[in-house]
């Protein structure tokens, strides 16, 4: 009985520990800061250990990623015609191209700092846009995070480099494959790069 | 050949090009002339996989890092200057003198070859383009130019005056001049040539992840970083279907 209530008492405790809720930009820039010290005490990523830098994108990135919005969003109106087994192998083709995309960008970290530009919030109080400015010499990389609540923490929905919305970019090239064959073009199309991608670096 | 004769080529020619037959089919929004401009992105690609590409990699390969950046600091310190006056003419005096500064500390201490302020003034870029849209000037179809890659006719029509304010526009014509741009050129490919290696390696459409890059960065610059929210109604999370487990 005495266990119960300790137990209880725990539990409680770790959830007011959890629900004290974290401000999306100190999110952003946690999660940024972690992964570029990451890379910089990593020998083997800078020096382009594709299956590490992997790894960390899958373990420290991924989680924090809602790939179903972004996938959703990047495919458009036909997302909605796909099946549920193309919809599955499109979120698994995605998902790799995504890694692949930002694991190129990760083996470029060499003294970056990153900070923060003030946030903007819409209509929406569980959606906000977080900018960072990524900063070594010469010009500033701006680099934008939109954030959606997800329970007490926030997750990423797209992104945004220079100006340009991941989301938006990926739209728009896949608007070829997609007139031209439908979803399982651009599963193929998406499959293909993927392959070429992870062969060109092994 | 001055620059602005150059320019005035090209523009006429995009405008004969633009008005005969190219403009069929309707492109995506922002890109009407997308077939004309996809031919011309592929003339491009060619040129510079035949030349600008093996030309960037050789100035690579040869010249130790610190020549390169000398080079690149001699250039970027014209670009400061012009920035400077774009700043001015955008009505931002803050930013108009820190370029100011860039330029005359730059000038003064490193002769621009050695970029001194580097540490202290981040770079902000400025041209006339960006003066004419911060004063409303939309930027018009998306264009694609022979040799200079992607623009906008209100971008296009803003070269000619930004190529007043290039090293090179300092020298008479002849060997020098053309020496001077085809440096910079190469210097400036050289900068990129990762860029590009990791573009090729991830683009699907390469043509239209190029074109909607370009036109948010301008977009971007024209705003500071801070452009307003694009209109509702791209976000189709109404068309969601149910979780792939």
């Amino acid at each position: 009985m005495f266990r119960k209530i300790v137990l209880g008492f725990a539990l409680c405790a770790a959830q007011v520990g959890v629900m004290a809720e974290v401000a999306p930009d100190a999110f952003v820039l946690q999660l940024s800061t972690e992964v570029i010290d990451a890379v910089k005490n990593d020998k083997a990523i800078q020096a382009g250990d594709v299956a590490r830098i992997r790894t960390l994108v899958d373990t420290k990135v991924v989680p924090n990623v809602n790939l179903h919005r972004m996938v959703v969003k990047s495919v458009g109106p036909q997302w909605r015609t796909a099946s549920p087994e193309q919809q599955k192998r499109l979120t698994e083709e995605f998902k790799s191209y995504l890694i692949n995309t930002y694991s190129g960008a990760l083996t470029q970290v060499k003294d970056q700092d990153v900070k923060l530009r003030p946030m903007r919030t819409g209509t929406n109080p569980n959606e906000v846009v977080v900018g960072t400015d990524v900063v070594n010499r010469g010009e500033p990389l701006q680099l934008d995070y939109r954030l959606e609540k997800s329970g007490d923490t926030w997750k990423i929905f797209d992104f945004n480099v220079l100006g340009l919305w991941a989301t938006d970019s990926f739209r728009s090239q896949f608007a070829r494959d997609l007139s031209a064959g439908g979803i399982d073009a651009l599963i193929d199309r998406l499959a293909e790069k993927n392959r070429s991608i992870a062969g060109s670096k092994s | 050949m001055t620059a602005r004769r150059f320019a005035a080529v090209w523009l006429a020619g995009i405008a004969v090009l633009g008005g005969s037959g190219c403009a069929s089919t309707a492109g995506t929004r922002g890109d009407p002339l997308e077939d004309m401009n996809r031919a011309v992105f592929s003339f491009n690609e060619a040129l510079d996989e035949a030349v600008l590409k093996p030309a960037a990699m050789g100035y690579e390969a040869v010249l130790p890092e610190f020549v390169r950046n000398s080079v690149e600091n001699f250039f970027n310190n014209f670009h400061d200057a012009w920035s400077a006056a774009n700043h001015l003419l955008q009505a931002k005096p803050a930013a108009a003198l820190e370029m100011g500064l860039r330029f005359g500390v730059n000038t003064v201490f490193g002769l621009g070859f050695v970029n001194v302020a580097g540490a202290g003034i981040e770079r902000r870029q400025e041209d006339f383009g960006q003066t004419l849209g911060r004063w409303g000037v939309a930027p018009g179809p998306y264009l694609v130019l022979p040799l200079l890659g992607p623009s906008t006719l209100r971008d296009t029509a803003s070269l000619a005056l930004d190529w007043q304010a290039i090293p090179e526009a300092f020298l008479e014509q002849g060997i020098e001049r053309f020496a001077l741009t085809t440096l910079n050129v190469i210097s400036v490919r050289a900068g990129l040539l990762s860029a590009t290696r990791a573009l090729d390696e991830i683009a699907l459409d390469k043509y239209a992840l190029v074109r909607d890059g370009y036109l948010a960065r301008r977009r971007n610059l024209v705003y500071d970083g801070d452009p307003p929210e694009e209109p509702a109604g791209t976000d189709n999370d109404a068309a969601e279907g149910t979780a792939p487990k």
